[in-house]
């Protein structure tokens, strides 16, 4: 395979601590080396940025939901699409891009990785195959477990063994990633048109709180010793007043420590932090509680963030919490589409508008770039928008523009409508913080590998890791001018290398390289009683057979990689 | 003014997609240079000289600009999208897209034009002294901001669709019209010269239609609200007034809900 | 000797059925015979042993015989008529596999082609609603453990989904339902006395082409308001009372098909249902699901969408995607003259589109992928006969409420004849031969 030299360019590293140095990279076989023969492709790096390719921790961009989406917003595409240009499919869509469009997207700005957030097991096939057609990035999809049936009844009895045998055959078949928790609870309530609003709201029948189920499924993945956490999306989201069943949900997590061979230190992770962080008792009295949320998290060291940023576009929110989107189509009007998924979870999309004229949205904004600005330690804070739920992810780039330069967070707030109820009701106008470059690659690359228990292989340039090098045009030595130049560095890399094959030149696609699907491989002991509830539930309740829930041929996955979790000897 | 006037010479074999005979899109040219725009006969790429004969040099601007087109434009496609100011006069039949996403200037065709004139509309002048086809002022699919400004007159019938998802703006015909008028819509005014079939009105959150002639049949959404006198283009007559759409959600102003109106002559 | 595969697929119907046995020889290569099938499912996978297939691609000769040809010139023949036409049309995809879908896919975007699938002449109008309204909706588990209320609107499953009500909507026992059929009460909306509408609690026999203003009373009754006295051929107390059963639930569910997306009002029927799908969650629990024909139109919605971003009727003759039906939809594409060659694949446009379309079909030059002998493949210039899926090949399937389930393969195709993946991959690497794409 090729080798190639990045030469003169200033890395930002935090896997070793190098902050802006000169320095050269190699890479071999797909690999980051010490160092390679003279025949290696120098790509001259001379006065720009090198990064590890960034690592997407939360993104819906693979699955019914987000296809629910596309064939429902025609109008998502009208005059916006891409041509068919070289070895670039054509591509379409402004907030729900096509699976070409998003391969392309995330490779133009140096991503490597991206986890899909929501994967409904039952249509694991339709999510593994837009993940095997998303070019070029390495993918892994969460499936959902907060809502499941055989989650509620093993943790109503406090079966933590049982919880995990379950987990671990799920991850199995689904070739999932990690367990994925949205609206604990209340989605099953939302079967039958009710919800959870705290984490203490029994749910209908099966009489469990989301406290206890969210408490149990950290147990279990505890137990399994998985390479992620548990990642969350609690109750309540989006509501003024939210941030307490907030608080109350992170609260679950005393008391528990993380156990893994991977590196993982958190036993939560929280899940687009802005929508989670709303005080007030109202739409009219509306207020960030960022401050209270970060307070807690910057003291806990085993809970990490993504902040779900708000980027005052026309985008369409897609989510496994069902009941939000009902109650959100009650305010907007919009067009609501839902999908209950039989003994597991449901979804729910409706377009939204964050126009900067209306002080909801912009308070939303606001909130979305106090919380990184508090958060203390940058490789516990991870930036998202929750595509596209807050924004498209092809505007990270802005976000972090606005992280990045005070006076790009003043002229956005200039140009606010109700400037001052922003500056009343947030914090936003205090903060004079600017993220350092350092930072915003532990923020997206060093920071999510790590929470994902990937630290060994991405997010950073140290050798053995894999080769993902992503080279920008930002020189760290000149101050910045114009901030609208950090947007533009971002949006298209000057290269990218993903698993050593250079994907990205000058902004445009060169090759496909050679994608992967990452999923966890549990070896659990043999547990008969959930072999036997399983098979029970599939004669009796499910509306397909066993074998064809579990098929997952190898056209679904055509390039799987394994991290293999060894449960055996718990 | 400047005119430019455009003359079919070479009929496409399927159909034309000419969405650069716009003033816009002439603005600044001269006719050799119009002659180099795009057009499209399917996938092949073509210019309009393969097509059309051009006279003439446009204005400086869009609003200088004048296009007459003539010969049979039957299969040219999106004449006069996405115009901003300035005139176009369609001496014959024109198909699809006429004045679609159009938002100024006038736009008159002397015959029938075809499906999804008008789309999306945001200001300016149609008019239509043919029939026009089915989705007249309606919104593009999905969107639900359809036609929001601007006037459109249909001296012939219209088809089926008009002004779906209508936000404002507004749209008379002088003759018939066939089923679903002001689908949707949440503003606007339709008035119908001529008979109606059913379906008026149907989903109506806000907006007006007025109908002169017959009604085949009235939505069950539309209550009776009693007689009231309308001066329509100078003329004053007695119509029977119906609100609606009861089975669909309505705003308030001022603590008033507001409802959509229905007049049919009585 | 012999031996039985389970879990099998049944590829005929949206209903798509994954309990089936099949029973084939022990070499597999015959196959003989079908258990849990409905008679539409058991057919068509014993048709498939007809000995009468035609097991070779044919071209028609200027005399009007048919001339048998290999794969290979078939393959050359139909990347030779895609990559000359200006706009040709791709149509069908909906008794084919999604891994077939995508390759389509690929040749129709380096062919510049319009793409459609049998949503045009089904729930294409469906799509259209959706896309104005959105769509309540769930999986037909949900159906099976939950619903106490089910109405069949414009549909006739016992004729056309015959085990939808046996395998989600009537009879089973779910979770919370216990008691079967006892615990559903049925309502069925029809014009004709139909043998489900015979099965229900209520059959509002309405008046044909008034779905539209039926619906909208409905919503009006949910509200309290006035009603005139008789909407659609029903008398307004019966209307309510249909509108109290309904509310009365704990959760419903509204199947629709036919009788009302390609009726009078079309997009607009099914609009009106989803509006008052949504109306009656403000008082319990409903969902609303459209009854999908072909066992995998769902599927290709779902392949067009994500690659392209449309369910149905995509226009790429500019190098880009685009949509809008009446414009991009086939029918109109055919009735216009707005198509110079036509490609069909999975559907039978022959038999189902009206006449005067089916004659342009005959005027241009065209290519039919199908085992059978059909209307289509009559008027076609070259006819590919292909294996059948979920019979004779696998692949992924999307039933009816977009749930994915891999069709198996039971039974060997007969000797030399290819799958639709397999010539459609020829076709698309010589089509990037004659373009000069890599």
């Amino acid at each position: 395979m090729s080798e190639f030299i990045i030469k003169n360019g200033h890395v930002f590293d935090p896997v070793q601590g190098i902050k802006g140095d000169k320095k050269d990279i190699c890479i071999k076989d797909g690999k980051i080396v010490d160092k390679v023969g003279s025949s290696a492709k120098v790509i001259d790096a001379k006065d720009k940025t090198v990064m590890a390719g960034a690592v997407e921790i939360h993104a819906h961009v693979a699955g019914p939901k987000v296809n629910l989406g596309r064939i429902y917003r025609p109008e998502d595409k009208l005059f916006s699409c891409t041509p068919t240009k070289g070895m670039e499919r054509m591509g379409s869509g402004a907030s729900i891009p096509t699976t070409f469009k998003t391969g392309y997207e995330y490779a133009k700005m140096g991503f490597a990785v991206a986890m899909e957030a929501a994967m409904p097991p039952l249509f694991s096939r339709h999510v593994h195959e837009e993940i095997r057609d998303t070019p070029i990035i390495d993918e892994g999809a969460f499936p959902v477990f907060g809502n499941n049936w055989f989650v509620l009844e093993y943790l109503k009895n406090h079966e933590i063994e049982n919880t995990a045998a379950y987990c671990a055959w799920l991850l199995n078949v689904t070739k999932g990633y990690a367990l994925k928790v949205v609206n604990p609870g209340g989605t099953e309530a939302w079967g039958w048109g009710l919800n959870c609003l705290t984490v203490k709201d029994p749910v209908p029948y099966f009489d469990i709180t989301p406290a206890e189920i969210v408490r149990g499924l950290m147990e279990a993945n505890e137990y399994l010793g998985l390479p992620h956490s548990v990642h969350i999306h609690p109750n309540n989201l989006g509501n003024p007043g939210c941030y307490e069943t907030t608080l109350d949900t992170l609260k679950l997590t005393e008391g528990l420590k993380a156990k893994n061979k991977f590196g993982r230190e958190q036993v939560l992770h929280l899940t687009h932090t802005q929508f989670h962080s709303y005080g007030g008792t109202n739409w009219g009295d509306f207020e960030s509680k960022a401050k209270e949320v970060t307070d807690y998290v910057n003291k806990n060291k085993t809970i990490t963030i993504d902040t779900g940023n708000v980027t005052l576009d026309e985008t369409t929110t897609m989510t496994a919490d069902g009941p939000f989107e009902h109650h959100l189509t009650g305010l907007n009007h919009l067009k609501w589409a839902n999908v209950d998924v039989e003994l597991e979870t449901a979804a729910g999309v409706v377009p939204y508008i964050y126009s900067p004229n209306i002080s909801v949205c912009a308070i939303q904004w606001a909130i979305g770039l106090e919380i990184p600005l508090m958060m203390k330690d940058p490789m516990r804070c991870y930036i998202t928008t929750d595509h596209p739920n807050a924004g498209p992810f092809t505007r990270y780039p802005r976000v972090y523009k606005w992280l990045m330069s005070e006076k790009a967070r003043k002229q956005q707030i200039e140009g606010f409508k109700h400037k001052d109820k922003v500056l009343s009701q947030t914090s936003i106008g205090t903060l004079d913080r600017e993220i350092s470059l350092y930072e915003l690659a532990q923020m997206t690359r060093a920071g999510p590998a790590k929470s994902l228990g990937l630290a060994a292989m991405c997010g950073g340039l140290k050798p053995g890791m894999d080769a993902d090098v992503a080279i920008y045009n930002i020189n760290p030595d000149k101050p910045i001018a114009n901030p609208d130049d950090i947007e533009k560095a971002f949006s298209r890399c000057a290269a990218f290398i993903k698993s050593g094959v250079q994907v990205v030149n000058n902004g445009e696609i060169v090759s496909n390289g050679n994608k992967r699907t990452l999923w966890v491989n549990v070896k659990a002991k043999e547990n008969p009683q959930v072999a036997r509830d399983i098979n029970e539930k599939f004669v009796k309740y499910y509306s397909m057979t066993q074998a064809n829930y579990e098929a997952l041929g190898h056209h679904f996955v055509p390039n799987p990689y394994a991290i293999e979790v060894d449960a055996t000897q718990v | 003014m400047e005119t430019v006037t455009i003359t079919i010479k070479n009929a496409p074999v399927l159909y034309l997609e000419a969405d650069t005979i716009s003033p816009d899109a002439f603005a600044g040219k001269s006719a050799a240079q119009i002659a180099e725009l795009p057009v499209f006969e399917g996938n092949v790429p073509s210019t309009l000289g393969k097509y059309f004969d051009v006279k003439g040099n446009a204005g400086a601007t869009a609003a200088d600009t004048k296009i007459v087109v003539k010969g049979d434009v039957k299969k040219v496609k999106y004449i006069g999208f996405k115009m901003t100011a300035g005139e176009v006069l369609i001496e014959g039949p024109a198909d699809q897209y006429v004045g679609a996403w159009m938002k100024g200037g006038k736009l008159t065709a002397k015959g029938d034009v075809g499906a999804f004139a008008a789309t999306a509309m945001k200001g300016g002048e149609l008019i239509i002294e043919g029939n026009a086809g089915n989705y007249l002022g309606a919104a593009y699919r999905g969107d639900w901001r359809g036609m929001s400004g601007g006037k459109i007159l249909v001296m012939g019938n219209a088809g089926s669709d008009t002004g779906m998802y209508m936000l404002g703006g507004e749209i008379t015909i002088n003759g018939n019209v066939d089923v679903h008028v002001m689908t949707h819509a949440e503003g606007g005014k339709v008035t119908i010269k001529g008979n109606a079939a059913s379906k008026v009105g149907g989903q109506m959150v806000d907006g007006t239609i007025i109908i002169f002639g017959s009604l085949d049949v009235m939505m069950p959404g539309f209550k009776p609200n009693g007689e009231v006198e309308l001066d329509v283009d100078g003329s004053k007559a007695k119509f029977a007034h119906f609100i609606g759409d009861m089975g669909e959600r309505h705003k308030k102003k001022k603590g008033v809900v507001v409802y959509g109106n229905l007049y049919k002559k009585i | 000797m012999t031996k039985t595969i389970t879990d099998v697929i049944c590829p005929f119907c949206g209903t798509l059925c994954d309990d089936v046995e099949v029973t084939v020889s022990d070499d597999g290569k015959k196959l003989l015979e079908v258990a849990n099938a409905c008679v539409i499912g058991t057919e068509k996978f014993l048709h498939s042993q007809s000995s009468d297939r035609v097991t070779k691609p044919r071209l028609r000769q200027e005399d009007g015989s048919w001339k048998e040809i290999s794969y290979e010139e078939a393959a050359d023949y139909t990347a030779k008529l895609l990559a000359k036409a200006k706009k040709p049309l791709m149509y069908g995809w909906s008794s084919t596999n999604c891994e077939a879908q995508s390759v389509g896919n690929e040749i129709a975007e380096i062919a510049k082609a319009c793409c459609d699938n049998t949503a045009a002449v089904c729930h294409g109008t469906t799509l259209i609603a959706v896309q104005d309204i959105g769509l309540p909706s769930c999986t037909l588990g949900e159906v099976k453990n939950r619903a106490d209320r089910v109405i069949f609107w414009g549909c006739n499953p016992a004729h056309a989904h015959p085990r939808h009500m046996s395998r989600y909507s009537i009879f089973p026992r779910g979770f919370f339902t216990g008691k079967g059929q006892m615990s559903r009460k049925l309502v069925v909306v029809d014009p004709r006395c139909t043998d489900t509408a015979k099965m229900a609690d209520v059959h509002m026999q309405i008046e044909q082409g008034r779905d539209y203003e039926l619906l909208d009373a409905l919503r009006v009754a949910l509200k309290g308001e006035w009603l005139p006295d008789v909407v659609a051929g029903i008398p307004a107390e019966k209307i309510r009372e249909v509108a109290d059963i309904l509310k009365s639930g704990r959760f419903g569910i509204i199947f629709f098909g036919m009788g009302v997306t390609q009726s009078l009002s079309k997009n607009h029927n099914i609009d009106a249902a989803i509006a008052l799908t949504k109306d009656l969650n403000e008082y319990t629990k409903y969902s609303i699901m459209p009854m999908r024909g072909h066992y995998n139109v769902t599927g290709s919605g779902e392949v067009f969408a994500w690659q392209f971003g449309f369910p149905y009727s995509v226009d790429l003759t500019r190098g880009f995607a685009r949509y809008n039906p009446g414009d991009s939809s086939s029918i109109d594409l055919l009735l216009r003259g707005e198509v110079d060659a036509m490609f069909t694949i999975g559907s039978d446009p022959g038999a189902h589109f009206p006449i005067s379309a089916v004659k342009q079909i005959a005027k241009v030059d065209s290519v039919c992928i199908d085992p059978h002998l059909t209307p289509t493949s009559g008027v076609s210039k070259l006819h590919v006969p292909v294996a059948f899926n979920g019979v004779e090949t696998g692949g992924n399937c999307y039933r009816m409420d977009n749930v994915p389930i891999d069709c198996r393969k039971v039974v060997e195709p007969p000797e030399g004849m290819l799958t639709d993946l397999d010539f459609l991959t020829m076709v698309c690497t010589k089509l990037k031969k004659l373009k000069g794409v890599a």
